[in-house]
């Protein structure tokens, strides 16, 4: 076990870790300010900012032996009987200096700037910058220019870290970002005719600590202080990246990668990133409606629940298409409803899209082919109840020969998931319940058409292709009008007061042996179900 | 030391120096035959260790030293880098070597490499040396030719390849790491250190980086023995436990304002005077001197009364001054301007920082903006503080950067002003009687077109 000595405070760090000075002092609850030093790419030590004092603290005579000359902290390795002193004037001159220099050519124009209010240059002026500016005034200009489709540089506000250079070539392999120029004249650029157009390519927007690479999506949509972040799970694809809703009044406006370890590390593709557009689609059902000879008509969901409630009961032939969309209570609590009405329901997990394959990136990110966030969830859900699974394609071929009183089906895609061939197969059926984001042939063909949610809406768990299960709370509001499929079940279930996941995962993993890891509260990184110790004890 | 005969230079003056004819008939590679047959690579080793020969690129760091830093027990290749990007301003011994005796660079290089026991060497020259560039890769190709690169070096077993690289035109690639990136066909930015090249170097093997004259010196070491070699220069200062002493002869570049500028071989620890009066024939015009430089400009300033100093690796950091460099002298007669000289060297250094470190990068340009707003008349005796509180506070030296390059940037600020501080107020306050106590921030100059 390893002593380091930061500010005068001990700390040990475990056997075998290896920490920098920049970590050992987080530790220690102590901010060393930095800007090119990032976890997940290579250490370059060029922006100075985390100059500290290192000295060694003799094993046998306990003497401090300090080193002349500042050091990186980034740079220099937390072994045992390592000291860091961050709080002495030289450190305070030299993290002044290095602040006053990243501002000599700076626009300073965060009035306009998206990045003002997360800004590192900001916070670590305040917090270590002088107060009065010494060098000459320059007026302001800040040059602008597209780096790719979804970035857009603002040249003079860079501050040279490299980390999206680095990103581009240790993370992204696709090395589009370069340093052109020399000296206080270089900038970040592009090949002419090689843009930054990798999939990979918005998070150089999250890794810039300043305002220097702008997210032409989000570009002066919204102040950063006005908006609230919410922890959730990326739907996507079925690696379950861990992300970050940021909104104001339920209104999206950028989702940012959260750190996870255990998936998706610091990043998020772009895909995931702008994979929300269809949320505040105008096109998107928010009217509960039932179909009747003259065309569809508007129903209050009261009445509505309780004459679905009452029909459905009188059924006995029921199927339900539970889509790899639901969280993994909400295939629970359906699966559970029509199976009480009929034991012997088919259920049926909904269609899972495909893309032609899994895309690795050299730096371990992969983009999954499944284009669903929770099949493994909604699979063993569905296996509990009906032993197997049964597939969609299985289903249309079942629904030629046999003939059910009601199916319900759930949707949850973002775009369109079944053609009208298929939506004609459900012809046989007395009575259809459609519950799904748009008007797709199956909501219109439905004897009931439910508006339902998207994911930044819902609230639950999903299981993703590694296993893992990773719970969130909803980010955003539904549209008036549309109702979250797990609040519609609970109702349905005749269950008191509003819809509660926790309570409902509580009962999965006690019924269900696949889930029992995640009886105990589920951490922000989720928990992995195929490792739960000793299962079958209590 | 007036019977010291030349040994670097002693070829130069003959016909067809740069020729292996010229080299051969003048006893060029008996070294490098004697060593192959007699020598192990261990043995040359400590022969340069013992000699105290210390590198003369710049940094003054034992050659011997350097090598034995080579892990002992290593699998694959060892790369020698045979720094040749003179740039250092001021700066021309090496041009001197490579143009007129190449031969001489190359037998040290040989005798370097099997020492390091290195099978591959880098010739990195800068662009700017074109001449230079076509006389070594003739000696190279006439080398392989006789036999004395290639596999199996006059049947000892030894082999050894050279490629002459030519650099892009940057100062920083003589910065050892810079180099080894240039090298690699990367954007020359100094590596973070450790790990030192000996240990991580070229293309992540253990590499030497060694320059022109410390390899031309290793032939003579070889040749004649490190009691020859310690024979000339000055013993270490008993008062320092540190300093290794300076041996052997070195090549002096004298330029600026004298009457006879030029290269000129003399022992370590000339003294800059002497220098200047019995080599370079005193100052031009029969003008007195003011400053100068003592070891290229980065090692910063010699007052005219400071001229006493002697040119070892010591010497010159007693008055003030970085160190020795490349002991290229350049003389400034009592007509320059000191605001000029500055100014001149804060443009080389804003051009040609890497911009890597933020200190440097934007300390060199700030100071470079300062100079040319002084030279247009609005300067402050305030930017004379702010100036030398840039010089004080970058570099190597106080940990705010990666590498050297801006230490040599800062000696000639804090030399210049602290030096000449009343010059310097006189010009600011006759260009400026209105602002030149200014302290508020002022406008930039629109467009400095310097830089």
């Amino acid at each position: 076990m390893a002593t380091v000595i930061i500010d005068g405070q001990e700390i040990q760090l475990a056997e075998g870790e290896r920490l920098n000075g920049v970590q050992a002092a987080a530790r220690a609850g102590i901010e060393i300010p930095h800007y090119c030093w990032h976890p997940g790419l290579s250490v370059v030590a060029s922006c100075r900012m985390c100059l500290v004092e290192v000295g060694r603290r003799d094993d046998k005579t306990g003497k401090i032996a300090m080193q002349p000359k500042l050091v990186p902290a980034c740079q220099t390795p937390a072994t045992d009987g390592t000291v860091f002193v961050t709080n002495s004037k030289k450190v305070a001159d030299a993290r002044a200096m290095v602040e006053e220099d990243l501002l000599l050519r700076h626009p300073v124009d965060c009035p306009i700037c998206d990045k003002a209010g997360e800004c590192l240059l900001q916070d670590y002026h305040f917090r270590y910058g002088q107060e009065t500016r010494r060098a000459d005034i320059k007026p302001f200009t800040s040059r602008r220019r597209e780096l790719g489709p979804a970035v857009t540089l603002f040249v003079d506000r860079c501050v040279m870290c490299s980390r999206c250079v680095r990103f581009c070539r240790e993370v992204a392999g696709t090395s589009e970002l370069m340093v052109a120029n020399r000296g206080a004249h270089e900038e970040i650029d592009v090949f002419p005719g090689f843009p930054l157009a990798n999939k990979l390519s918005g998070n150089v927007v999250d890794l810039c600590p300043v305002g220097a690479l702008g997210d032409r999506d989000f570009l002066y949509q919204q102040r950063v202080w006005f908006m609230k972040g919410h922890s959730h799970v990326c739907a996507n694809c079925s690696a379950g990246c861990s992300i970050r809703i940021d909104e104001n009044q339920d209104q999206i406006y950028r989702i940012k990668p959260r750190e996870n370890p255990q998936v998706n590390r610091w990043w998020i593709c772009d895909e995931g990133r702008y994979g929300w557009k269809h949320v505040h689609d105008p096109n998107r059902c928010v009217t509960a409606q039932k179909r009747q000879a003259a065309g569809a008509a508007p129903m209050e969901w009261s009445p509505l629940i309780a004459e679905l409630d009452t029909r459905l009961r009188r059924s006995r032939r029921l199927a339900a298409v539970v889509s790899p969309h639901l969280t993994v209570e909400e295939a629970y609590l359906l699966c559970r409803y029509v199976r009480e009405i009929d034991a012997e329901a088919a259920l049926v997990l909904g269609p899972v899209p495909q893309s032609d394959g899994d895309e690795k990136y050299p730096g371990g990110f992969t983009i999954r082919a499944e284009k669903c966030p929770n099949r493994r969830g909604v699979e063993q859900i569905i296996t509990h109840f009906a032993g197997e699974c049964a597939g969609w394609e299985h289903f249309l071929e079942r629904l030629t020969k046999e003939r059910f009183d009601a199916v319900w089906v759930s949707g949850g895609y973002c775009s369109q998931w079944h053609d009208a061939a298929a939506a004609d197969r459900f012809s046989s059926a007395d009575i259809l319940i459609v519950q799904d984001l748009f008007a797709l042939p199956l909501m219109r063909r439905a004897d009931y058409q439910l508006p339902g949610a998207a994911y930044p809406e819902r609230d639950g768990s999903y299981v993703n292709h590694a296993g893992r299960l990773q719970s969130f709370g909803w980010a955003i509001r539904p549209p008036a009008g549309a109702m979250v499929e797990g609040q519609l079940y609970w109702r349905l279930l005749k269950r008191p007061g509003l819809y509660q996941s926790r309570a409902v995962l509580d009962e999965v993993a006690r019924d269900i042996l696949y889930f029992r890891a995640a009886a105990e509260p589920v951490p922000e990184t989720g928990v992995d179900l195929n490792c739960t110790p000793a299962a079958g004890a209590p | 030391m007036a019977d010291f005969e030349p040994v670097l230079m002693a070829n130069m003056q003959r016909e067809d120096s740069h020729t292996l004819a010229a080299y051969e008939k003048a006893g060029g590679y008996a070294a490098l035959k004697r060593a192959l047959r007699e020598m192990q690579p261990k043995g040359v080793v400590d022969l340069v260790k013992r000699s105290g020969l210390r590198g003369r690129g710049g940094a003054g760091f034992p050659t011997g030293l350097k090598w034995t830093f080579l892990p002992q027990e290593t699998r694959g290749p060892v790369y020698f880098c045979l720094n040749a990007d003179e740039s250092e301003p001021g700066t021309f011994n090496n041009r001197v070597l490579m143009e007129q005796d190449p031969h001489q660079v190359l037998e040290g290089l040989i005798l370097s490499c099997f020492a390091t026991c290195a099978t591959t060497a880098y010739f990195y020259m800068r662009y700017e040396f074109p001449l230079a560039w076509r006389r070594v890769q003739a000696a190279i190709d006439e080398c392989y030719s006789a036999g004395y690169l290639g596999s199996n070096i006059l049947g000892s077993g030894y082999s050894l390849n050279v490629y002459l690289h030519r650099g892009a035109g940057a100062y920083i690639c003589g910065e050892e790491t810079g180099l080894i990136e240039s090298l690699e066909g990367k954007r020359a930015w100094p590596r973070i250190k450790p790990p030192f090249p000996a240990v991580e170097g070229a293309f992540r093997r253990p590499t030497v980086v060694n320059n022109v004259e410390t390899v031309a010196c290793v032939t003579h070491i070889v040749a004649r023995g490190a009691e020859w070699f310690r024979s000339m220069g000055v013993p270490p200062d008993p008062a320092d436990p540190r300093d290794p002493g300076s041996f052997g002869p070195k090549l002096y570049c004298l330029s600026g304002h004298v009457e006879r500028p030029g290269c000129y071989e003399a022992p370590m620890g000339l003294p800059v005077r002497e220098l200047i009066d019995r080599f370079g024939g005193g100052i031009w015009k029969g003008r007195r001197a003011k400053a100068a430089i003592p070891g290229g400009i980065s090692m910063g300033l010699l007052r005219a009364d400071e001229f006493d100093c002697r040119l070892d690796f010591a010497s010159p950091a007693r008055y003030g001054c970085l160190g020795l460099g490349t002991a290229a002298v350049v003389v400034l007669d009592e007509t320059v301007s000191m605001v000029d000289f500055l100014h001149n060297s804060c443009r080389f250094f804003a051009h040609e920082s890497c911009g890597q470190c933020t200190p440097c990068r934007e300390g060199t340009a700030w100071s470079l903006r300062m100079l040319d707003r002084i030279r247009a008349g609005r300067g402050r005796w305030k930017d004379l503080d702010l100036l030398l509180e840039i010089g004080d506070s970058i570099g190597i030296i106080p940990g705010s950067t990666i590498c050297g390059l801006s230490d040599g940037a800062a000696w000639p600020i804090k030399n210049a002003i602290r030096k000449f501080r009343a010059e310097f107020e006189d010009y600011i306050r006759q260009s400026n009687p209105q602002g030149y106590l200014e302290t508020a921030p002022v406008a930039a100059l629109d467009s400095t077109g310097s830089h």
